[in-house]
C-alpha cells in the first residue's frame, strides 16, 4: 500500500489473507487528502478484498464510480462483490417493559389454555385406550413399562435404602439419648409411606421418564415425525402419550410400595444393629402405627403425581420451538417443572390432609 | 495435463459388513465443475463424506492439494478445510443461530478480518443467494429452498478454492435453479474454484459440467468430460442422459 498524489495505491494480492495487514496499514494514510483508489496493479482478488475497498470507501466517504482506478479482473470481481449497492442491517427493534410484560402475560394465557387443552385430550384418549386399543401400536405398554418400571427399579431401590438407613441413623441418635429407641419404626413407617416414598420415586420419575418423554415428543415434533402422524389420520397423543400414561399409571403404585418397603427395611438395619431393637418388635411396631389412610394417601398422590409428570412431559414436548437447541431447552425445563409442581402439590396435599385446610 | 486437486485411489467404504464404496479411484481437477451422478442410495454422498473425512474410509487414499488425508494430523487436516465450503443436502444450518451468524461462522474461525469487512462479506454473500432479506431470521423461520440457499452463502463465505455441493438444487424452483448454477459458474471463473457437486437434475448438469463421475452400486462407471459422457457404450450413463432428457 502507498500514498502519492491523493491516491492510494494497492497492489498483489488483494485476498483474506492480505486484509488483516493492510487493513492496519490503511490507518496510517487515513487523514491524508485521498481521493482515488488505484487497484490497477492488484494480481488476485476475492470477495474479502472487495469487501475491504468497500469499508475504505466508507471510511473516506467517496463515491466508487468516481474514486476508484481498477483493472478487467478487479472490475468483474467488484461488480458481483460489492456490498456498496445493498441497503444496510437493520438492527431487531428492542422491545420496551410493558409490551415485554404484556406479551408475557398473553403467552401465559395461551400456556394455560393449551396445557388444558392438553390434559383433556390426554384424559379423554387415555379412558378411552382402556377399552378401545385403536390408533396405539401394539405391545407399546408393555414397552413403556419396562423403561418406566422395571428399567428405574434398580435405581429406585438403590437410593430408598439409602434414604431409609440416614433418615433411621439421623433420628436414633436423638431417640437414644431419651431411651425412645422404638419410635424409630413409627419415623420410618408414616414419612416412608406417606411422604419420602411418593416422593423419592417421583422425583427418579420425573428426572428419567418426564426428560424421555419430553425429549422423545420434541424431537418428533422437529422432525415432523408428529405431523406425518397427522398426516396418516393417527392421534399423536393416541398413538404417543396414551401408552405412557397407561405405563406409568400400572407402575407407579409397584415403584412406591418398592421404594417405601426398602425404605423401612433401612430403617430396620439401623434398629437392629444400631438400635438394639429386634426385627419382629420393629415390623410389629411398624403395623401398629399405620392406617389404611396413610397407605391411601400415599399411594393416591403417587398417581396423581405420575399423571402431571406425563402431562408436563408431554406438554413441553409438543411446545417445542426451533431444532435441536429446542429439544435441549424443552427436556430441561419439563423436568423443572415436574419435580417443581410435584412438590408444590405434595405441600397442598399435605396441608388438605392432614391440617384439614 | 493438469495436477488433480483431489485424487482418490483404491477407495472402500463399508456400513458393517455391506460394502458401500467399492475400489473407487478418480481425479477431480482444479478449476473445473466435476458432476457425481448416479442413483438413489449408490454412494455419492458416501464417496464425498469420506474424502471429506465425515465418515473414516475402510481403506485406499484420498489426496486433497497433494496431501494424503487419511494419515494427516488434525491441525494438517483443519487447514485443509479452511480451504473446502461444504452445502450439505439439508443444508444444515445451526437452528439456533441467525442465517448472518450462521454465515459469519467461518469468517470469525479462520480469517483475522474486522468485524465491518465480515458484516460487508455477509450481506454480498447473502445478496448472492437472494436472502437479503433474512438476514436475522433463523433456520426455523425459512423454507427447504432458502436454508439451502443461506448454507450455500455459508459455504461461500470464504471463498473456498473447493466448493462441494451435495444436491444444491433439489427444493429449489426451476428459475431459481437456473440462477444458482449462474452463481456456480461465476464463483468459478471468478475466483478460480474447483466445484463438486452430487446431482440429478439434467438441465443443470448441462449448463455446467465440465466432468462426470458416474457411480453405480458402489463402483465408478464411468469417469470423464460431459462430452464424452454423452457418447460413452455404458449402457447406465447413456440410459441418464437418454431418459432424463425427456
Amino acid at each position: 500500500m502507498e500514498y502519492r498524489a491523493q491516491s492510494l495505491f494497492l497492489d498483489g494480492e488483494l485476498t483474506k489473507h492480505t486484509v488483516p495487514a493492510l487493513n492496519i496499514e490503511f490507518y496510517k494514510y487515513i487523514d491524508n487528502a485521498i481521493t482515488t483508489i488505484d487497484l490497477q496493479e492488484i494480481s488476485k482478488i476475492d470477495s474479502a478484498g472487495i469487501a475491504f475497498i468497500d469499508e475504505i470507501l466508507s471510511q473516506l466517504e467517496l463515491h466508487p464510480a468516481d474514486s476508484l482506478s481498477m483493472n478487467e479482473m478487479v472490475r468483474i470481481a467488484y461488480a458481483t462483490f460489492t456490498s456498496a449497492e445493498l441497503s444496510p442491517i437493520i438492527a431487531e427493534k428492542k422491545i420496551d417493559i410493558f409490551t415485554q410484560l404484556g406479551s408475557g402475560f398473553i403467552t401465559f394465557l395461551k400456556s394455560v389454555k393449551d396445557g388444558t387443552y392438553l390434559i383433556a385430550d390426554i384424559s379423554y384418549w387415555s379412558f378411552v385406550g382402556i377399552f378401545n386399543k385403536k390408533g396405539q401400536r401394539k405391545g407399546s405398554v408393555i414397552q413403556q413399562a419396562l423403561f418406566i418400571g422395571v428399567d428405574a427399579l434398580g435405581i429406585i431401590a438403590l437410593l430408598s435404602m439409602i434414604l431409609g438407613l440416614i433418615l433411621a441413623l439421623q433420628s436414633a441418635a436423638q431417640l437414644r439419648q431419651f431411651g425412645a429407641n422404638i419410635f424409630v419404626a413409627d419415623l420410618m413407617a408414616v414419612s416412608m409411606v406417606t411422604e419420602m416414598g411418593p416422593i423419592l420415586t417421583e422425583i427418579i420419575l420425573a428426572g428419567r421418564s418426564g426428560s424421555s418423554i419430553a425429549s422423545e415428543i420434541a424431537t418428533m415434533q422437529v422432525t415432523e415425525e408428529i405431523d406425518a402422524l397427522k398426516m396418516m389420520a393417527i392421534n399423536p397423543i393416541r398413538y404417543i402419550v396414551v401408552p405412557k400414561f397407561h405405563a406409568i399409571t400400572i407402575c407407579i403404585p409397584l415403584l412406591v410400595t418398592a421404594s417405601t418397603l426398602i425404605g423401612i427395611f433401612g430403617g430396620l438395619i439401623i434398629a437392629v444393629t444400631y438400635l438394639d431393637l429386634s426385627a419382629t418388635v420393629f415390623i410389629n411396631r411398624v403395623f401398629e402405627i399405620l392406617t389404611l389412610k396413610d397407605a391411601v394417601i400415599g399411594l393416591g398422590k403417587s398417581y396423581f403425581f405420575a399423571w402431571v409428570i406425563v402431562i408436563i412431559g408431554s406438554y413441553y414436548g409438543f411446545n417445542v420451538k426451533g431444532g435441536a437447541e429446542g429439544v435441549g431447552k424443552v427436556t430441561t425445563q419439563a423436568v423443572v417443572a415436574s419435580i417443581f409442581w410435584v412438590i408444590i402439590l405434595d405441600a397442598l396435599n399435605s396441608l388438605i390432609f392432614y391440617f384439614k385446610i | 495435463m493438469k495436477e488433480p486437486i483431489i485424487s482418490v485411489k483404491n477407495l472402500v467404504a463399508k456400513y458393517g459388513e455391506e460394502t458401500i464404496l467399492d475400489n473407487i479411484s478418480v481425479d477431480i481437477y482444479p478449476q473445473e465443475i466435476t458432476v457425481i451422478l448416479g442413483g438413489s442410495g449408490c454412494g455419492k454422498t458416501t464417496f464425498i463424506k469420506n474424502i471429506l473425512k465425515l465418515y473414516q474410509p475402510f481403506s485406499g487414499s484420498v489426496k486433497i492439494f497433494g496431501k494424503e488425508v487419511t494419515s494427516i494430523d488434525e491441525q494438517e487436516f483443519d487447514d485443509i478445510l479452511s480451504r473446502i465450503g461444504m452445502l450439505f443436502q439439508n443444508g444444515a444450518l445451526l437452528n439456533s443461530l441467525s442465517i448472518f451468524d450462521n454465515v459469519a461462522i467461518p469468517l470469525e474461525q479462520h480469517t483475522k478480518l474486522s468485524k465491518n469487512v465480515i458484516e460487508k462479506m455477509i450481506k454480498v454473500k447473502l445478496d448472492l443467494v437472494n436472502l437479503s432479506h433474512a438476514i436475522n431470521m433463523v433456520p426455523s423461520e425459512l423454507s427447504g429452498g432458502m436454508k439451502k440457499r443461506a448454507a450455500l452463502a455459508r459455504a461461500i463465505a470464504l471463498d473456498p478454492d473447493i466448493l462441494i455441493c451435495d444436491e444444491p438444487s433439489s427444493g429449489l424452483d426451476p428459475l431459481t435453479s437456473a440462477s444458482l448454477d449462474e452463481l456456480i459458474l461465476k464463483l468459478k471463473d471468478l475466483l478460480n474454484m474447483t466445484i463438486v457437486i452430487v446431482t440429478h437434475e439434467l438441465a443443470s448438469i448441462h449448463r455446467i459440467a465440465d466432468r462426470i463421475i458416474f457411480i453405480d452400486e458402489g463402483r465408478l462407471l464411468f469417469s470423464g468430460t460431459l462430452e464424452d459422457a454423452k457418447k460413452t457404450d455404458i449402457h447406465e450413463v447413456r440410459t441418464f442422459f437418454e431418459v432424463g432428457s425427456f
